[in-house]
């Protein structure tokens, strides 16, 4: 009987090796582009928008990249953190991805930065916003293709103020650190220019009946600027409505309160909505249109900034790669080329990175119209080329601690 | 079932799991030392589900609790591991004697509902206690801890025979315990609580004792799970970790010990192995725990001693299903 214990065991362990890893002649093999997203669950839709993107992209290459093949492997992360660690272990260790990106939330992007160093992997954040990322805590392998949670918000708190010369303002958002940031940098311009917000109310992330904090809001304000995601933008604009709150104090608020992944779920509630972007799908060029145009040939649907964020994460990486002629196994090389990539033509427009790693780019000022039945968001006014820091000096700026509940502190409250 | 059998068996499943790793890949590693770490917050539940038949559906707060006391300390002041690990599990331990007062004073599903509330409880403390836990953030860059050995901590290897070591050591308190008459008189509350009563047992102290216990061993899981990780989150502390930890104590068989670890392993393997293949994952999870209510009430473990009782009590046990 031991011996048949013994077999048993050597058939584990033989089990285990031949799940091991690649041989090393797999080194000339595709390019290897590890993918994780939130693929189940409340978010998963998101995730889809944001596979699609980089798919569409890829297709578009011939799923070539530098004369080398190019494979994506997709894994799920739930949008949970723990997870998203265990996934970033198995795409690198496992399957020797040679370069990765996806990612839907901060906190999966504030997990995943540390160890993305450790693995000197570089990692494309195409959507993950935290500002921090690129300003406190930056992370060397870590490139922002995307945003940082606050960039919007700088410019657009100055042009609340000067443009529709609002002077007070309330502002309800999510209660984690996407809402204060974006909070945070509105307010911070917003006051600059003379404005004052007055009351800031922070519901949970996920509240889906806003009644008791639509009941607080000050009746004496100008507008309200409101923070939502997710499932609560999709609820929040109606109750606003219902709460007869629309026609006396107009709705601004942060992208994603009216991007376009919401937008074909809304109706009139949401008309009339200011937001500011890094990408509207309404952007009038010939690059955007031709990105909508085919995305929605392929997908049925207009693609939100998650869709555009991670195409052009597509054509990021495709850039570096021929950069470095394909050699992406020289991995400082191809780090060092993911960085000095510069996109003039993508569908948001221009893009290309600051000393600190985060994009430069245009910020669109955005409001909700009805065109031909359907839900856009209107261009009304572009920011070109704004950095993370905007008009701030970059070694001042970093001096204030990160936006967070309690910073800028509410003086007007 | 045939004690001397069964030795073979959990000896055999020891040196495997003592043998085997260097041979592994760090991905299979990384996995392996994520079940041992589940394994020790699934052991540790099932003193409670199932050696004293208490349903606990919050039992995530003190892996929590263990895990963000690391977070803490090690990030905010730099402290070492010893120190680390002592007040992790201690503060585990002050939680469960807490929350033990409230929750006790319930049964059945009433237990459950309290125990879930004050699982929430913890939750709604790492995502609103922002100056401490840094709220939806989490704490990340927590260090792997450093034993003045010879090998980094930092390397997939060592840091799995340290989590071995930790479950080692859960494994043989939790054997103590319930092979003591304090651990037969939990069963005895389990099976009849009227009749330990009659019998003149302080049954609630009983209960509040083994519910103590868990706690802090659960907090043990939980320092672990921090180093482990090196990153801390409310996602952690969530309902879904809590119910994860039910399902593994009830896969792997209750009242075993090792069951609910074995429990622990296929869930985690599964979990990160079917999900390569397919999106559909959680439907595939979802079948396995509906074939073993149904087919294998008691778990692998039951299933298990079933088989070898079918075949007149011959030794060796199938060790590959352990590690499946």
């Amino acid at each position: 009987m031991m011996v048949r214990t013994l077999w048993v065991a050597l058939i584990g362990i033989l089990a285990f090796l031949a799940a091991g890893p690649d041989p090393a002649w797999a080194q000339k093999g595709p390019i290897k582009i590890g993918f994780q997203g939130p693929m189940t669950g409340g978010a998963a839709a998101v995730g889809k928008d944001m596979l699609n993107g980089l798919m569409m992209g890829l297709e578009e290459m011939g799923h070539q990249i530098a004369g080398r093949k190019v494979e994506v492997i997709v894994e799920d992360n739930q949008g949970r953190p723990d997870v998203a660690l265990t996934k970033l272990r198995k795409l690198v260790e496992s399957d020797k991805v040679q370069v990765l990106t996806g990612g839907l939330f901060a906190h999966v992007g504030y997990a995943l930065a540390p160890k993305v160093d450790e693995y000197k992997v570089p990692m494309l954040y195409p959507v993950m916003a935290a500002d921090d990322l690129t300003q406190r805590q930056s992370a060397r392998w870590v490139v922002r293709t995307g945003w940082t949670s606050s960039q919007p918000s700088h410019p657009f708190g100055e042009w609340v103020a000067k443009t529709l010369r609002y002077k007070k303002v309330v502002t309800v958002a999510m209660d984690y650190a996407f809402g204060w940031e974006v909070v945070g940098g509105f307010q911070k311009s917003f006051e600059e220019a003379g404005g004052q917000v007055v009351q800031k109310l922070w519901p949970p992330l996920g509240t889906t009946d806003f009644a008791p904090y639509l009941a607080q809001i000050r009746r004496d304000a100008d507008a309200v600027f409101a923070l939502m995601v997710a499932a609560s933008s999709l609820r929040f604009p109606k109750q606003y409505q219902d709460a007869g709150l629309k026609a006396r104090l107009p709705l601004i608020g942060g992208g994603t309160t009216f991007d376009e992944f919401v937008l074909p779920s809304l109706g009139d509630e949401a008309i009339g909505g200011i937001s500011p972007l890094i990408y509207s799908a309404a952007i009038d060029t010939p690059a955007n249109k031709r990105f909508v145009k085919e995305y929605r040939a392929k997908y049925g649907k207009v693609p939100s900034y998650y869709s555009e964020t991670c195409y052009t994460a597509a054509r990021w990486i495709s850039e570096a790669a021929k950069a470095v002629g394909g050699n992406v196994e020289d991995k400082e090389k191809f780090l060092a080329a993911l960085r000095k990539v510069e996109i003039p033509d993508a569908p948001r427009g221009p893009v290309k990175l600051d000393a600190y790693g985060n994009p430069i780019q245009n910020i669109y000022v955005r409001r909700v119209e009805r065109k031909e039945g359907e839900l856009w968001n209107t261009v009304i006014h572009t920011f070109p080329a704004v950095s993370q820091f905007w008009k701030y000096k970059p070694e001042e700026f970093l001096k204030q601690p990160v936006y967070s509940r309690d910073f800028p502190p509410c003086k007007h409250c | 079932m045939p004690p001397r059998s069964r030795l073979i068996g959990l000896g055999a499943l020891l040196l495997l799991l003592v043998i085997s790793p260097p041979f592994l890949s760090s991905y299979l590693l990384t996995l392996l030392t994520q079940a041992l770490i589940y394994g020790i917050l699934a052991m540790s539940l099932d003193l409670l589900l199932g050696y004293t038949g208490l349903p606990s559906l919050g039992h995530a707060a003190y892996l929590g609790v263990g895990a963000y006391s690391v977070g803490v300390l090690t990030t905010r002041y730099g402290a070492g591991f010893w120190f680390t690990l002592a007040v992790g599990v201690l503060v585990a331990m002050v939680v469960a004697a807490v929350f033990g007062l409230v929750a006790l004073r319930a049964t059945g599903v009433y237990f459950l509902m309290i125990t879930l509330a004050l699982g929430m409880v913890i939750w709604g403390l790492a995502h609103r206690w922002v100056s401490m836990t840094q709220g939806d953030n989490g704490i990340s860059r927590i260090p792997r801890p450093d034993l003045g050995l010879p090998w980094s901590l930092a390397n997939p290897l060592p840091f799995y025979y340290f989590a071995l070591g930790g479950f080692l050591l859960a494994l043989w308190i939790l054997w103590v315990i319930v092979q003591s008459p304090f651990g037969q008189s939990l069963v005895g509350i389990r099976e009849s609580e009227s009749r330990m009563r009659t019998l003149g047992y302080d049954v609630w102290l009983h209960k509040y004792i083994g519910f103590v216990i868990a706690g802090t061993i659960g907090g043990l899981a939980g320092v672990l799970w921090a180093y482990y990780n090196g990153f801390v989150s409310p996602a952690d502390v969530e309902l879904a970790t809590s119910v994860e930890a039910l399902l593994m104590v009830a896969l792997g068989g209750r009242a075993t010990l090792l069951g609910p670890a074995v429990g622990a392993a296929a869930i985690v393997f599964l979990k990160n192995l079917v999900s390569v293949y397919t999106h559909r994952w959680l439907l595939i999870l979802g079948a396995v725990y509906i074939g073993t209510i149904v087919y294998a009430p008691e778990g692998i473990a039951g299933a298990v001693s079933e088989l070898q009782s079918k075949r007149g009590g011959r030794a060796g046990r199938p060790q590959a299903k352990a590690e499946a």
